[in-house]
């Protein structure tokens, strides 16, 4: 799966989860991630790096990402793209 | 110049002028003499009564560039700070340096009074809500000056906080100026900070909505220091001063962390026959005194004496026996404030024997063990309880680095994380209470005890407890969380703390958002 069939979304915006929204996008627009997280100057860069590689890593080459993060760990971040990503090529 | 702790200091800061570097908890030793108030008279048969707030404000001649203080008693049910404030703004008057013993979040209201330049200064315990971040985001003209509670009183007694005038809400107040906290509409119990304004101020407006007949009783603050007394509707909201009962906490988590840090304190060796301490109002730390007192009972052994920020906990174990007395410097629940009311042996203290470094002996120093909160500790044992991991404002000093000064054990309570944020990190953003002072870090993940307590580390070697070291459990946090990236800050000074002999402990900075 290069491009995503539909608008998915995974996750909470309870404390210590990610809220991960991802809707298509066109050919050779990439893969764009918008951040939203109270740990932005922290682990901003690293966060966004995460949601790029678990992306990349299952084939995805062009998406928009929205990620309302709530100071979620790398394990939950992961799992709620992979789940978001299972849910948007149904 | 670094100070002791490494941290850098100016030797010159803008709006404060030449400040020392903090060099030990115990290294400065004070030299001179206390100041005193102004001396004033008042005539035999005067009337002390003034019509109004505003009236007040004229009488005792208040001009450009003085420095008032407020006791912080009502908490976020005060209706006399904002209240004098704006009455002040009215007449004209700028360049106020305003020294309250500390701020709530209902002083946010004070913000447009920083903003026109009515209150140029503010010199207090610490600051949260959105008043913590417009005075990071460098609003105020001098940078704020924090204080703990013992450093405060310490400053006044020296005379480095001059107060020209102290208007103090009094929840009973007689018709010749004998105030005390615990009648009257707006009860707060303990009037400890009060007290230390009252006797040091040059002149003392009470502010009451409970006149009473003359002579009052008991009396905390006495009819000698008081020139002033104005009667108004209400300087208190009831359900802002004291909240109901303040219970346990019910989370797991924190209940793992109160478990152990009482275990700590067992195995450490001070929960002995006549054992005195001190809890934090924190979720953990007030939840410790849940599990000290099934030892207690399991043990057979009773306390001496408790010191607070009360609360009904507290005052329900002294009533079953379980500790002598009380010394309180603020009541922080009603079951606290009714106690303080009936129990004689709950004395309400001053600013100055709870935590002054410099007299002749504060009550901290008695101290067995003292429980506290914190923001964020680092593997030096430093702990921050004033400055967030962004960098801004929303905590108070309090009697943090009083308490963890005087104890003979401190222990420092709180989650490995918050969020996805390490609170045990290399270097805390702000340091308030040094880690010479600090004996265990107790988090739900693992324990560390100060490498300097070889005592404490051999007693508590077979407790079972998770004990490692304090990098060892920084490495858990950093594990799961990863390294956090350093946040940028500024060159601008926005806020120092000084610690409670006067010296500067470290300076918050602004950070570049």
């Amino acid at each position: 799966m290069s491009k995503l069939l539909k608008l998915a979304q995974a996750g909470t915006v309870e404390s210590s989860d990610i809220l991960i929204t991802l809707a298509p996008a066109d050919a050779g627009t990439g893969i764009r991630v918008e951040l939203v997280s109270p740990t932005m100057q922290q682990y901003g860069a690293h966060i966004r790096n995460l949601i790029t590689k678990t992306l990349v890593d299952h084939g995805i080459e062009d998406v928009l990402v929205n990620a309302n993060d709530r100071g979620a760990l790398d394990c939950t971040i992961k799992a709620r793209v992979i789940t978001a990503l299972q849910r948007a090529g149904e | 110049m670094k100070n002791s702790i490494g941290r850098e200091i100016p030797d010159f800061i803008p709006g404060l002028g030449k400040v020392t570097g903090f060099g030990g908890a115990f290294a400065r030793k004070p030299v001179g003499r206390t100041v005193g108030a102004a001396l004033s008279t008042c005539l035999p048969r005067a009337d002390k009564r003034l019509a109004s707030i505003e009236t007040a404000i004229d009488a005792v001649g208040l001009k450009d560039g003085m420095t008032i203080s407020f006791h912080h008693h009502f908490r976020n049910g005060d209706r006399i700070l904002n209240r004098v404030v704006e009455a002040i703004a009215k007449k004209g008057i700028r360049d106020i340096t305003l020294s309250p013993s500390s701020l709530n979040t209902v002083n946010d209201a004070l913000i447009p009074y920083i903003e026109q330049g009515v209150i140029t200064a503010i010199e207090t315990s610490g600051a949260r809500g959105k008043m913590g971040r417009f005075l990071t985001e460098g609003h105020l003209k001098k940078p704020l000056h924090i204080r703990s509670h013992g450093g405060r009183a310490q400053a006044i007694e020296s005379g480095a906080i001059h107060i020209d005038v102290a208007f103090l809400g009094a929840p009973a107040c007689d018709r010749y100026g004998n105030i005390n906290g615990i009648q009257g509409q707006s009860a707060c119990g303990s009037l400890g900070y009060a007290i230390q304004d009252a006797a040091y101020a040059d002149q003392v407006v009470a502010i009451t909505d409970n006149l009473m007949p003359h002579p009052l009783f008991p009396i905390s603050i006495p009819q000698t220091q008081v020139d002033y007394i104005v009667v108004v509707d209400s300087i208190g909201d009831p359900a802002g001063i004291a909240s109901g009962a303040l219970r346990y906490t019910k989370d797991p988590k924190e209940l793992l962390i109160a478990k152990y840090a009482a275990d700590v304190m067992d195995y450490s060796g001070y929960l002995q026959q006549d054992f005195s301490m001190q809890l934090g109002s924190g979720g953990a730390s007030m939840a410790v005194g849940r599990f000290i007192k099934t030892k207690m009972l399991e043990r057979g052994i009773t306390g001496s004496f408790g010191v607070g920020g009360m609360t009904g906990v507290f005052a329900e174990m002294m009533e079953e026996g379980l500790f002598k007395m009380m010394f309180d410097v603020q009541s922080f629940d009603i079951p606290a404030i009714d106690s303080i009311k009936k129990n004689s042996n709950h004395l309400e203290m001053s600013a100055s024997y709870y935590a002054n470094p410099h007299n002749s002996g504060a009550i901290v120093n008695n101290l067995d063990a003292v429980i506290l909160s914190a923001t964020e500790v680092d593997v030096d044992f430093n702990v921050n309880v004033i400055t967030d991991s962004n960098g801004v404002i929303m905590g108070a000093s309090g009697g943090h680095c009083d308490t963890a000064a005087g104890a003979k054990l401190t222990i420092v309570v709180a989650p490995l994380l918050r969020g996805r944020l390490p609170m045990v990190k290399d270097a805390v953003q702000t340091v308030v209470t040094p880690g010479e002072t600090v004996d265990a870090i107790v988090t739900e993940r693992g324990i560390a005890i100060n490498p300097k307590r070889l005592d404490i580390i051999d007693n508590v070697k077979n407790s079972g407890l998770p004990i490692m070291s304090i990098h060892e459990l920084k490495d858990i946090a950093y594990k799961l969380c990863g390294k956090p990236e350093a946040i940028q800050l500024s060159d601008e000074i926005v806020g120092v703390v000084e610690y409670r002999d006067g010296t500067i402990i470290d300076v918050i900075r602004r950070p570049i958002f």
